[in-house]
């Protein structure tokens, strides 16, 4: 079904848009005007001075930079100012841990303030910081760390008891844990963070680091292979700041509210950083879903931005149409979503019962910024990932076998979605996997993944993705992460992994395994294997439903036919299968 | 009493379903159960699903802030048959 584009009237807005004509944006852009909007540390970048210390520089240190809403509904506010204090005092605190600049930080929390004052602590002292999801289980939390040759682990008491202790002395290279919220019990081999931090300075002087210096590292999945580290440095800020400005429309002050978690690249990107270097007061929500107590967020705070994701919205829907009715949102200025394509029902259900449309826009771990958008002073289309930032060349191309690639000029033709090399978020390598980096390249374009097409008036579409990779509930999710746990359940000899569609989540992951001699194929084995999988990789990763077959269906090479698994179960044509040596047989 | 019982172990048996690998013994049922058990919001969504089903009752949005622990799930159901 086709949708007629929503239209704007960008006049109609109760503040000036920071972009008021897209096309002129776009045709007048230059990056040298993109970096006046930062204002640089000594000879350098700092992406914490660009947040936090320049604010209170210029005098708004007493602004609220963050407001923390606890699952019992207690509310603490922090000012510019206090955050200033708090980051400079867990960066002494690294500093009299000699924990240097270049050293990687990994964090395992939950949506609480230490997290933004290690965030900030950790840039400012030349610290990378890496965050990771809280709902992973042991086994992604180790492999990220040893990717990453992390040194300190910030997490919580009870996360550490559940999903780090037991193999913590494995991992040698990890000299330090911070805990907090340990209540009076911190392991011995452990720091306790709420006693040692208040008796740190707060003054510190910000590490003089250069723009090409490495300031995070997001953890992406891949299909093949180990999770990759994405390397992004501190000149991202630019765009960080940028993007946050014309595809989110933030102005100073505005109360944003990203609802992503900060363990992943959204829950930093714009869950920290962009809105921070825009000075905007963030609500950080740390409950999980709850329709009511989101529309009560967004009434009772006053919520100018709302940037969420798919899968929530699809929630919210779920919840009920009038539900909404009953909560004053007329401070929302402007609705945004990511994560995964937002269907058009979505956009539309938007317009009619909050009143808003949700805005659509497409970036990923790679290009550390958004890259497509649809934009509060253009006409949405719902189902469309929007159009390309001013600066930001994006392309629909086409690469043959012998590695050639053309642009794709003509409308409405499907091909690879990929970017003229050059933003500054763009990532700048994956950690110790310079060739796999390298391959995302080709002449000047980055090559996305995914598959898109852009119409006639330059909006692009999303097709679909050129991997196995499966996207639930807005997460990337890398099949051979958990085929990898599933064959050490004793049992299973070889599994193989897709994403079915799921109305709510977009998909779900779906587990196809087969089993060693001796095993009998049950419910009770099934159950087995899901407790096996949920335990080491955690309920965002592991399969929500797990099928047991006598053989899977494989190529010569033995690899398992994952595209053939999916063809099968949703009743798609099988395409080639001349490569297929062993069928499944049930 | 038995009602009562009934309904816990039918919920406990319908989060063993999504969640088998929890230790369902020493789950404290006046604790939040997404938080003790490790639920995420889909397997949360999955549980209520599961117990409407089972029970007839259809838990609304608005109420699920009286089913977090088990015990206050148990309480709604067995209110509401």
């Amino acid at each position: 079904m086709e949708y007629a584009p929503i239209k704007k009237d960008v006049s109609a807005t109760n503040k000036l848009a920071n972009m008021v004509n897209y096309h002129q944006s776009y045709d007048d852009f230059n990056w040298h005007e993109a970096q006046q909007l930062i204002k640089g540390y000594k000879n350098g970048i700092n992406m914490a001075y660009e947040a936090v210390d320049r604010h209170v520089e210029e005098g708004y240190g007493d602004q609220t930079a963050l407001i923390f809403l606890e699952k019992k509904q207690q509310r603490k506010v922090f000012s510019y100012a206090q955050l200033q204090q708090t980051s400079n005092r867990f960066a002494n605190l690294l500093k009299s841990l000699k924990v240097d600049k270049g050293h990687l930080l990994c964090s395992l929390t939950d949506r609480s303030p230490i997290l933004y004052t290690a965030v900030i602590g950790c840039l400012k002292s030349g610290v990378v910081f890496s965050p990771l999801f809280s709902a992973f289980g042991p086994e992604p939390i180790k492999s990220r760390m040893k990717i990453g040759g992390a040194t300190v682990l910030l997490t919580s008491g009870k996360l550490y008891k559940k999903k780090v202790a037991t193999w913590r002395h494995e991992y040698l290279a990890l000299k330090t844990v911070l805990l907090y919220d340990c209540d009076g019990e911190c392991p011995s081999d452990c720091i306790d963070l709420d006693h040692v931090l208040v008796q740190q300075s707060d003054q510190f002087t910000i590490c003089e680091t250069a723009a090409q210096d490495t300031a995070l590292i997001h953890f992406t999945s891949g299909t093949t292979g180990k999770p990759k580290g994405v390397v992004h440095v501190h000149e991202a800020v630019i765009y960080h700041k940028y993007s946050g400005y014309y595809a989110l429309d933030i102005h100073p002050q505005d109360v944003f509210w990203c609802t992503a978690d900060p363990g992943w690249v959204t829950g930093i990107s714009y869950g920290v950083i962009s809105p921070l270097c825009n000075r905007a007061t963030l609500v950080v929500d740390n409950a999980e879903f709850d329709a009511i107590r989101w529309y009560n967020i967004l009434e009772k705070e006053n919520v100018n931005i709302w940037y969420t994701a798919p899968t929530a919205i699809r929630m919210l829907m779920k919840a009920g149409n009038l539900l909404s009715l009953n909560y004053d949102l007329s401070h929302l200025r402007f609705l945004a979503s990511v994560g995964e394509p937002l269907n058009p029902e979505a956009v539309i259900w938007s317009q009619k019962y909050l009143g808003k449309v949700f805005h659509d826009n497409w970036w990923q771990t790679e290009t550390g910024g958004i890259m497509l958008a649809n934009f509060i002073s253009e006409n949405v289309k719902p189902g469309s990932m929007g159009q390309p930032l001013p600066g930001i060349k994006a392309g629909i191309v086409e690469v043959d076998d012998q590695g050639h690639l053309t642009e794709v000029t003509a409308s409405n033709k499907t091909g690879e979605l990929a970017f003229k090399k050059g933003w500054p978020s763009m990532f700048r390598d994956y950690l110790h996997e310079t060739k796999r980096y390298q391959d995302c390249f080709n002449d000047d374009w980055y090559l996305s993944g995914d598959l898109a097409y852009k119409d006639d008036d330059g909006y692009f579409w999303f097709v679909g993705r050129r991997s196995d990779l499966i996207k639930s509930a807005g997460h990337l999710i890398g099949p051979f992460e958990i085929e990898s746990v599933l064959i050490e359940h004793p049992a299973v000899v070889e599994a193989g992994v897709i994403g079915v569609p799921d109305p709510i989540a977009g998909e779900l992951v779906k587990a196809f395994v087969s089993l060693n001699d001796g095993y009998k194929a049950d419910a009770a084995l099934s159950k087995s294997i899901m407790a096996h999988a949920r335990k080491k990789l955690g309920p965002a990763l592991a399969p929500r439903e797990i099928c047991i077959k006598q053989n899977l269906p494989k190529t010569r090479s033995g690899k398992i036919m994952r595209r053939l698994l999916k063809a099968r179960e949703l009743g798609l044509p099988e395409g080639d299968i001349s490569t297929l040596e062993s069928d499944e047989t049930t | 009493m038995n009602k009562k019982l009934a309904l816990k172990t039918l919920i406990c048996r319908l989060i063993l379903d999504i969640a088998p690998e929890v230790d369902i013994e020493s789950l404290d049922p006046n604790e939040d159960l997404r938080e003790e058990l490790d639920l995420d919001s889909i397997d949360f969504m999955k549980l209520l699903e599961a117990v409407s089903l089972e029970t007839s009752i259809t838990i609304s949005e608005s109420d699920y802030d009286k089913v977090q622990s088990l015990q206050s799930m148990v309480n709604y159901i067995e209110n509401r048959t």
